[in-house]
C-alpha cells in the first residue's frame, strides 16, 4: 500500500482540489443554470433557440463537475459526505429534481413541435430555477453551521430551512442569472445580443445590492467571521478582494454599455472567484462548519493516495479536451430551427 | 404521519426504485454507442449511405437515451449520501477512490465527447466525428468498469481490514478493484447491455420489415442484431452458468434462494417453478426435475447443495423476488438463444427478410433485454440482503438519520417525475422510429434544430427583423 502521507498534506491538497472543482462547477453549470432562468424573457422563439444552441454541447460536461464534486467528497472526505448529505436531504432532492427537468428539456425540446415545446421550455426554466435556488439554500445552510452528533448529523429535516439561507438562494439566482447574460452576449448577437445586454445590467444591480447583503450579514450573524474579517492585521491582508470585487462591478456596469463581447462574461467570473475566495476564507478550515475540520473528516491516507494518483494526471487530461469541446463550438451559436427535425 | 413507517424499508425502495430506473439507460447505451461506432465505421469505410442514414436515426435515439441516463445517474451519485450515509462513512476508504476514478476516467470522456458526437458534424473532419463516438463508447465501457468493481465488492468484499474505529480500510487495491465476483459481473453485465441493444435495434428492424417500410435500413438492422442473437445469446448463458457458480462459492444462501431450496439436500433436483415462502420456511407447489440443480451447480449427479435453512433466519435473503427474477432472466435468456436459433434457420433457409411472424417476434422481443437486465439486478441486490456488504455490514445498520416523512415524500416525488420523464422520453423515441431512418438533406445530421452551425450567423443581416 502506498501513501503520500509522509511528504504531503493529503487533505489539504483535496480540499484545494475539490474545491477547484466546485468552482468550476459553479462557473459552468453556472451560465447554463443562468440561461435557463432568463429563458421565458427572452424576446422570441428564435432568440430562446440561439440560447438553448449556445449551450446544448456544453451542459453534459458541465454537470459532470457536480458529479465530481459529489464524489470527490464522498472519496477524500466521507464523513462531510456522510454528514452534509442528510444534513442537505430535501434541498438536494429537490435540486437533483430541478436538474431532470432541466437536462431532459435540451433533447425534448428539439423533438417537440408545436405547443408542447413550450412545456420544455418551462420545464427548462422551472428546472433550472429550482436548481440553483436550491444549491443557493445549501450555501446558506452550510455557512450557518451544521448540527452534528457522534459520526452523524444531529439536526432536523428543516435546519436548511431559514431567511438566512432564502437570501443566499436568490442571491445565487442573481448570480447565475448574470452569468447566463454575459454568456448570451458573447455567443449570440443581434437581438438575443442587445436582450442579454439589458438583462444584465438589471440583473448587476440585484447581485451587487445581494452580494452586500450577504457579506453583511455573516458577519453580523457568526463572531468568527467577524473577527476574521476585521481584526488587525486580517483586515488590511484581505482587502484585495473587495477592492478587486468593486472594481470588477464598475468595469462590468461600463462594459455593459459598450460594444464589448468578451470581457462582460470573464469579469462576471471575477466576481464569482472573489465571491467563493471569500467564502472559502469564511469557513477555514471547516469541512462541516463549525464542527470538524477537513483533517477530522478526511478519508484514510492510502484512499486519498490513490485518487490523486490518477487525479494528477487525468484532470489535465479533462481540462485539456474540456477546452477542446469549447474550441469546437466556438464562436456565435445559430438560431435557426429546421421544424421537420 | 409518517412515524408507522419503517425508514428503512422506505430508503430501500427508494434507492431499488432509483437505480432501477438508471440501470435501464446505461443497459441500452453502453450497447448502443458501441453499434453506432461499427455502423459510423462500416460507412466511412464503405461510403454506402445506407448505413449513414441509419446511424443518422439511432444517435438521436441514443441522445434521448442518454440524456435521461444522466440526469438519473446523477441522482445516484449523491444518494449514497442522501440515504445510506452511515454506508458512506464506513466504506467511504474503500469504494470512495473507485467511484471517483469513474468520473474522472469515463463521466468527463463521455460527457465531453458526446456535445461533438451529436452537434460537431459541420466542424469537426468526418474521422474526428467517427473518433468522438469510439470515445463515447469507450467511455460507457469504461464506467461499467468502475460502478461494476465497486457493486461487485459489495457482494464479494476482499483486500480491506477493520479498524477500530468500525471503518473500513483498504489493504490491497488490486483485491478491492479485481475482487472475486467481479470479472464475471462484468462480463456478464457487458453482454446484457449487447443483448439489450440487439433486441431493440433488432425489433425495430423487424416492425419496418413487417410493415414494409425502409426495407433497405430494415434488413442492415434486423441482420445485424441477429449476429449478437445468434452468437452472443448462448454465450451469455455460459457467463450467466459460470457466474452463478462463482455466487455459489462467495453467497451459498443466494444460489440456495434463486434455487427455492430450504433443505441441504444431495442430488437436489431444480425447482422449475414454486411458491417460497419466507415464513413457514418452505415452498408451496413445486415442479421439479430431479438432480439437475446439483448437475449444475456441483457437475454431479449427487452433490450437495445448501438449503436455506443452514442460515439463521435473520441472516436469509427475501426468497421470493431472488426465485422469481432469476427465472424471469433466464427464461428470457433462453427465448433470445431461440430467436438466434430461428434467425439462423431462417438464413439458411433464405427467408430471414420474408418470414413476418418472425418480424413479429422480434417486436415482440424488443423489450426483453431491459426486463432480463432489471430482473438480473433484483436477483443479484436483493440476494445479497440482509447484507450491504456481504457479511460485513448489515443493511439496517448503514441508513441515513433521516425520517421517515422526507423518504417517503421524496420517494413520491421520483416515481412522479420519473414517470412523467419516462413517459415524454419514450413519446419522442417512438416518434422518431416512426419517422425513419430516410431523412431529408435539410434536416441536417445530428445538428439538433440547427441547420449549419456556423462559426458566424449573420441573423441580425438575414433575419432579424422578424424575430422581435
Ligand atoms: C453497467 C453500467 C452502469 C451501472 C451499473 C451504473 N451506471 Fe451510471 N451510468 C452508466 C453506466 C452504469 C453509463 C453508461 O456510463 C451512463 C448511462 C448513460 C450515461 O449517460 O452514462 C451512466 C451515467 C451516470 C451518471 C451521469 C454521468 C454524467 O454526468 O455524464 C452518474 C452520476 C452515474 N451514472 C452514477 C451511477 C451510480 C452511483 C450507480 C450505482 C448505484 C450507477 N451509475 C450504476
Ligand atoms: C445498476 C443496476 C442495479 C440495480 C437494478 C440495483 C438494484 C438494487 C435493488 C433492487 C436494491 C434493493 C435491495 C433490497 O433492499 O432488497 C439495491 C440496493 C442497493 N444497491 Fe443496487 N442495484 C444496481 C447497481 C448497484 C451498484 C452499481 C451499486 C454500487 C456501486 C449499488 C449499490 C446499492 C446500495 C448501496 C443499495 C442499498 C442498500 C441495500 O438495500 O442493500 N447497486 N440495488
Ligand atoms: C441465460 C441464462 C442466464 C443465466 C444462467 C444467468 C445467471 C445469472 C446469475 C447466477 C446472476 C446472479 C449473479 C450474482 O450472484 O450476483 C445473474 C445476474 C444478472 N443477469 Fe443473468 N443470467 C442469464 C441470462 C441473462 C440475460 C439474458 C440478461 C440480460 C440481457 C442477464 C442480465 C443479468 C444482470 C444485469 C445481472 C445482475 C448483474 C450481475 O450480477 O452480473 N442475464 N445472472
Amino acid at each position: 500500500m502506498f501513501s503520500f502521507e509522509s511528504f504531503l498534506d493529503l487533505p489539504l491538497v483535496w480540499y484545494s482540489l475539490i474545491g477547484t472543482a466546485i468552482f468550476l462547477y459553479i462557473l459552468l453549470d453556472g451560465f447554463d443554470l443562468g440561461v435557463g432562468i432568463l429563458f421565458p424573457f427572452a424576446p422570441s422563439d428564435p432568440c430562446r433557440d440561439r440560447m438553448m444552441n449556445s449551450i446544448a454541447p456544453f451542459w453534459d460536461g458541465n454537470e459532470t463537475w457536480l458529479v465530481l464534486g459529489g464524489g470527490g467528497l464522498f472519496a477524500a472526505f466521507p464523513l462531510a459526505y456522510a454528514i452534509l448529505m442528510p444534513a442537505f436531504y430535501i434541498p438536494i432532492i429537490l435540486m437533483l429534481l430541478g436538474l431532470i427537468f432541466r437536462g431532459v428539456a435540451f433533447e425534448f425540446r428539439f423533438k417537440a413541435t408545436g405547443k408542447s415545446r413550450r412545456i420544455w421550455d418551462y420545464s427548462f426554466h422551472f428546472g433550472s430555477l429550482m436548481a440553483t435556488f436550491m444549491q443557493g439554500m445549501v450555501l446558506g445552510t452550510f455557512v450557518n453551521g451544521i448540527a452534528v452528533d457522534g459520526r452523524n448529523f444531529g439536526g432536523g429535516a428543516f435546519d436548511w430551512l431559514n431567511a438566512f439561507s432564502a437570501m443566499t438562494g436568490v442571491a445565487l439566482v442573481t448570480g447565475y442569472a448574470l452569468l447566463g447574460a454575459t454568456w448570451t452576449i458573447m455567443k449570440t448577437e443581434g437581438d438575443t445580443q442587445a436582450w442579454a445586454r439589458k438583462c444584465a445590467s438589471y440583473v448587476l444591480i440585484y447581485v451587487a445590492l445581494f452580494m452586500g447583503l450577504v457579506s453583511l450579514t455573516m458577519p453580523l450573524m457568526n463572531s468568527d467571521i467577524k473577527e476574521l474579517w476585521f481584526s488587525l492585521p486580517n483586515f488590511y491582508f484581505l482587502q484585495p478582494m473587495p477592492i478587486l470585487s468593486v472594481v470588477f462591478f464598475v468595469m462590468l456596469w461600463r462594459d455593459l454599455r459598450t460594444e464589448r463581447e468578451y470581457r462582460p462574461f470573464f469579469l462576471t467570473l471575477g466576481i464569482f472567484l472573489m465571491n467563493y475566495i471569500g467564502i472559502g476564507i469564511s469557513t477555514w478550515p471547516w469541512l462541516v462548519p463549525f464542527k470538524l475540520t477537513l483533517w477530522d473528516v478526511a478519508a484514510a491516507p492510502e484512499s486519498q493516495s490513490l485518487l490523486l494518483l490518477g487525479t494528477v494526471f487525468l484532470l489535465p487530461c479533462i481540462l485539456a479536451y474540456t477546452g477542446y469541446c469549447f474550441w469546437v463550438f466556438r464562436g456565435k451559436a445559430s438560431h435557426e430551427h429546421d421544424p421537420a427535425y | 404521519m409518517f412515524s408507522d413507517l419503517d425508514p428503512v424499508f422506505l430508503a430501500r425502495v427508494q434507492f431499488a426504485f432509483t437505480v432501477a430506473y438508471h440501470i435501464t439507460f446505461p443497459a441500452f447505451t453502453i450497447g448502443l454507442a458501441s453499434w453506432l461506432a461499427v455502423v459510423e465505421w462500416r460507412w466511412l469505410k464503405t461510403g454506402n449511405p445506407l448505413y449513414e442514414q441509419i446511424y443518422r436515426m439511432w444517435v438521436k435515439i441514443f441522445a434521448v437515451t442518454f440524456g435521461m441516463g444522466v440526469v438519473s445517474g446523477v441522482v445516484l451519485s449523491y444518494q449514497f449520501g442522501t440515504n445510506w450515509s452511515v454506508f458512506a462513512d464506513k466504506v467511504g476508504n474503500v469504494l470512495g477512490p473507485l467511484l471517483g476514478y469513474e468520473v474522472l476516467t469515463a463521466f468527463f470522456l463521455e460527457a465531453s465527447f458526446l456535445g461533438i458526437m451529436l452537434f460537431g458534424w459541420n466542424r469537426v473532419s468526418r474521422k474526428m466525428h467517427f473518433a468522438a463516438t469510439v470515445i463515447v463508447a469507450a467511455g460507457t465501457l469504461i464506467s461499467a468498469f468502475w460502478i461494476l468493481s465497486a457493486n461487485s465488492w459489495m457482494h464479494t468484499p476482499a483486500g480491506f481490514r477493520e479498524g477500530v474505529d468500525g471503518l473500513l480500510y483498504p489493504t490491497d487495491w488490486i483485491q478491492v478493484i479485481f475482487n472475486p465476483s467481479f470479472p464475471y459481473r462484468l462480463v456478464h453485465m457487458v453482454t446484457a447491455a449487447y443483448l439489450t441493444t440487439a433486441f431493440v435495434v433488432g425489433g425495430i428492424g423487424g416492425y419496418y420489415l413487417w410493415r414494409g417500410l425502409y426495407v433497405k435500413h430494415a434488413r442492415i438492422m434486423l441482420g445485424m442484431a441477429m449476429i449478437m442473437a445468434i452468437f452472443v445469446a448462448p454465450l451469455q448463458l455460459l457467463f450467466g452458468d459460470l457466474h452463478g457458480l462463482n455466487t455459489l462459492k462467495h453467497q451459498p444462501a443466494k444460489v440456495a434462494a434463486m434455487e427455492g431450496l430450504w433443505e441441504t439436500e444431495k442430488g437436489a433436483g431444480l425447482r422449475l417453478f414454486a411458491w417460497p415462502d419466507q415464513i413457514e420456511e418452505r415452498n408451496h407447489f413445486e415442479i421439479t426435475i430431479p438432480k439437475l440443480s446439483s448437475l449444475i451447480l456441483t457437475h454431479d449427479l449427487d452433490g450437495e447443495v445448501k438449503g436455506l435453512k443452514s442460515w439463521a433466519r435473520i441472516d436469509r435473503p427475501p426468497v421470493w423476488v431472488v426465485f422469481w427474477a432469476f427465472r424471469l432472466m433466464v427464461g428470457l435468456g433462453m427465448l433470445m438463444i431461440a430467436t438466434g436459433l430461428m434467425a439462423l434457420v431462417l438464413h439458411f433457409k433464405k427467408q430471414l427478410f420474408t418470414t413476418r411472424w418472425f418480424h413479429l417476434w422480434c417486436v415482440a422481443m424488443t423489450p426483453a433485454g431491459f426486463v432480463a437486465v432489471v430482473s438480473g439486478w433484483f436477483v443479484t441486490e436483493v440476494g445479497r440482503q440482509p447484507f450491504i456488504v456481504f457479511n460485513v455490514l448489515r443493511t439496517s445498520d448503514t441508513i441515513s438519520p433521516v425520517a421517515a416523512g422526507p423518504i417517503a415524500i421524496s420517494l413520491a416525488a421520483f416515481v412522479v417525475t420519473y414517470g412523467l420523464v419516462f413517459t415524454a422520453g419514450a413519446y419522442y423515441i417512438l416518434k422518431l422510429i416512426g419517422k425513419g431512418p430516410e431523412t431529408t438533406e435539410e434536416d441536417t445530421y445530428g445538428s439538433h434544430g440547427v441547420k449549419q452551425p456556423p462559426l458566424v450567423t449573420d441573423l441580425a443581416a438575414g433575419r432579424g427583423g422578424n424575430d422581435v
